[in-house]
């Protein structure tokens, strides 16, 4: 039999209280998104709930917030779109084909380094390039900065799908007479769409919360995101905390989303390069 | 699954089919590179020309004048501006002592979580939701978060401590306080990544042997020192690696929380390249300065690559 042993309990007690650290910001931001500012102001825990945060942030008259999650969209889509064909294409490519490791190991090499780069690094040539191709402060700017930001995970995260595939199922398929192209995307496309899931999501949740980008290729609304929003109501407006909270939460919504429905495709792509070498 | 067999095989060959199958048959033999090659190009124009662009920045004085751009070549005179340039020393010891200190807390933090949860059999899923969180949502709504906290007058960690009838600092209006104020917020954004790798690593780990050190009588301290600690090394070596190289990332929150104040407290180099960019709008420079913190992040990559084939082979 057993004996009884109090470790347990503090072993759960400790990590609950990591828990806790983790939630009290996001909890305490939800709660002032839903205050009146005298209720913010007071401190108490009771509070009369109220809507008038995020119908101010979502008033046209009042904020471009609306304006800005169309953006948000129109970016974090596009990249997702962009990233995929790219990356699907490139690690099909890369796993079921014979390269040179010369080859291989040159661009995975080139894929992993900009993963590892700062993106401050990259503000001034992709600025000139926006600037020469004359789609500065447009959502095209904030999208060509994304696909930088997000083709190493999609790209590493596809090949690890593309490399669990036996080779004898796509050879059955050339046998029947299919091409490259039909067995691409009749039999290897459609085994792989977990993958494709995981990276598309990571890829939508990681254009969709970059602040750098988007700051520094544009300067009005019309191709601002949702991040630089934030930011300007934070430093324009730093009484507007309830605002400021909505702003806050609303953004974080995909990522709880991801979060709740999808996270055992994620926690790999987010290990990127500590599970490889 | 059926396929339907190639065309040529069953219409007539009428000359304009043949040509279009030997099109056909011309890029299905080298399917491999059509499919290779959006990636190279978009790595071309998005990788290789930028990279060349920047360093041709650093050896100039680049200005847009009227929509176009005006470039004149300088030389290392970028050199001699970063060595007479007050903040740049400080920003590298604020970056050094930012990026030191978070990774050793956060590798701390998670061993220690990590541990206990491997250890646990209920809940172990709800830590990792949990845990998950931090590295999704957007670091702009961290900085926001973190800003309500720590605000003077209205802010949670304050009126806590007004409860219990302490008045608050400024927090990250403070010199002294505002940079672990900073470390405390990479603390909730970061340490999750660190717990997932180490996780990751325990639960790899062949349970036998555990189970063959407790037979042969070892407490569980000592099983966690020799054998443990060991295995679990190299996944050490690697989270530490490439969270230091992550950590030269760092800029969304400070930008949020202090914009690098006050006055240098917590300027970081990622920073003080965009405001020399944005702000002060010296292309040149900015890019002077970004090459050199690229060089920094290479040497760490060559660094780290010697450092993980050693700790694996």
């Amino acid at each position: 039999m057993k004996k009884f042993s109090i470790e347990p309990i503090f072993r759960h007690g400790y990590l609950m209280s990591v828990v806790a650290f983790t939630l009290v910001p996001i909890l305490f931001t939800l709660a002032t998104s839903f205050k009146y500012f005298r209720d913010i102001i007071s401190g108490s825990l009771t509070f009369t709930p109220t809507l008038v945060n995020y119908q101010r942030l979502f008033d046209p008259s009042q904020s471009n917030f609306v304006r800005l999650t169309f953006n948000s969209l129109v970016v974090a889509a596009g990249t997702m779109v962009i990233v995929l064909v790219i990356a699907s294409l490139a690690a099909y490519s890369l796993s079921r084909f014979r390269w040179r490791p010369l080859w291989s190991g040159l661009l995975l090499g080139t894929i992993l380094f900009i993963h590892m780069l700062p993106p401050v690094t990259f503000l001034g040539p992709f600025y000139l390039i926006a600037r020469s191709l004359n789609i500065y402060d447009t959502v095209l700017a904030v999208i060509m900065g994304h696909i930088i930001l997000n083709l190493p995970t999609a790209t590493w995260i596809l090949l690890d799908f593309f490399a669990e595939i036996p080779k004898e199922l796509e050879e059955a398929a050339m046998v029947d007479g299919a091409t490259h192209f039909q067995s691409l995307t009749r039999v290897l496309l459609p085994m792989i769409q977990p993958g494709i899931a995981a990276a598309g999501a990571l890829a939508f949740i990681f254009s969709w919360r970059d602040f750098l980008f988007s700051l520094s290729l544009t300067s009005t609304p019309r191709g601002m995101t949702i991040p630089v929003g934030i930011s300007s109501f934070v430093q324009e407006y730093s009484i507007r905390y309830g605002e400021m909270a909505a702003g806050a939460f609303f953004a974080m919504i995909p990522a709880l989303l991801l979060v709740a429905f999808a996270q055992r495709f994620i926690i790999k792509g987010l290990t990127l390069g500590a599970l490889k070498g | 699954m059926r396929f339907t067999t190639k065309p040529s095989n069953l219409s007539p060959a009428s000359s304009q089919a043949v040509r279009v199958n030997r099109l056909g048959d011309f890029i299905d033999r080298t399917f491999q590179y059509w499919t290779i090659a959006p990636l190279i190009i978009t790595l071309l124009l998005l990788v290789a020309y930028p990279s060349i662009q920047l360093i041709r920045m650093s050896v100039s004085e680049v200005d847009i004048v009227k929509g176009e751009t005006v470039w004149e070549f300088v030389g290392l005179k970028h050199l001699e501006t970063a060595m007479q340039d007050p903040v740049v020393p400080v920003a590298l010891k604020n970056t050094l002592v930012f990026v030191i200190a978070v990774v050793i807390i956060e590798t701390f933090l998670a061993l220690i979580i990590s541990l206990l949860v491997s250890r646990s059999k209920h809940l172990v899923g709800f830590y990792r939701t949990v845990m998950l969180i931090p590295m999704l949502v957007p670091p702009i709504a961290i900085g926001t978060m973190w800003r309500l906290m720590y605000d003077y007058n209205y802010g949670f960690i304050n009126q806590a401590l007004a409860l219990i009838g302490i008045s608050g600092p400024t927090w990250t209006a403070d010199p002294n306080l505002a940079m672990p104020s900073i470390i405390l917020v990479d603390l909730w954004h970061w340490t999750s990544f660190m717990f997932l790798i180490i996780l990751a690593g325990l639960e790899s780990m062949p349970q036998e042997i555990n189970e063959a050190g407790r037979v042969d009588g070892a407490s569980e301290s000592q099983i966690l020192r020799y054998i443990t600690l060991p295995l679990l090394r190299p996944t050490l070596v690697t989270a530490v690696m490439l969270r230091t190289i992550f950590a030269f990332k760092v800029f969304d929150e400070i930008f949020l929380l202090t914009g690098g104040g006050p006055g240098t407290a917590t300027e970081v180099v990622s920073l003080y390249i965009y405001d020399v960019f944005s702000k002060q709008f010296r292309l040149g420079y900015a890019s002077f300065l970004a090459l050199g913190l690229a060089l920094i992040i290479s040497l760490f990559v060559i660094f780290y690559r010697r450092i993980g084939r050693r700790a694996q082979g």
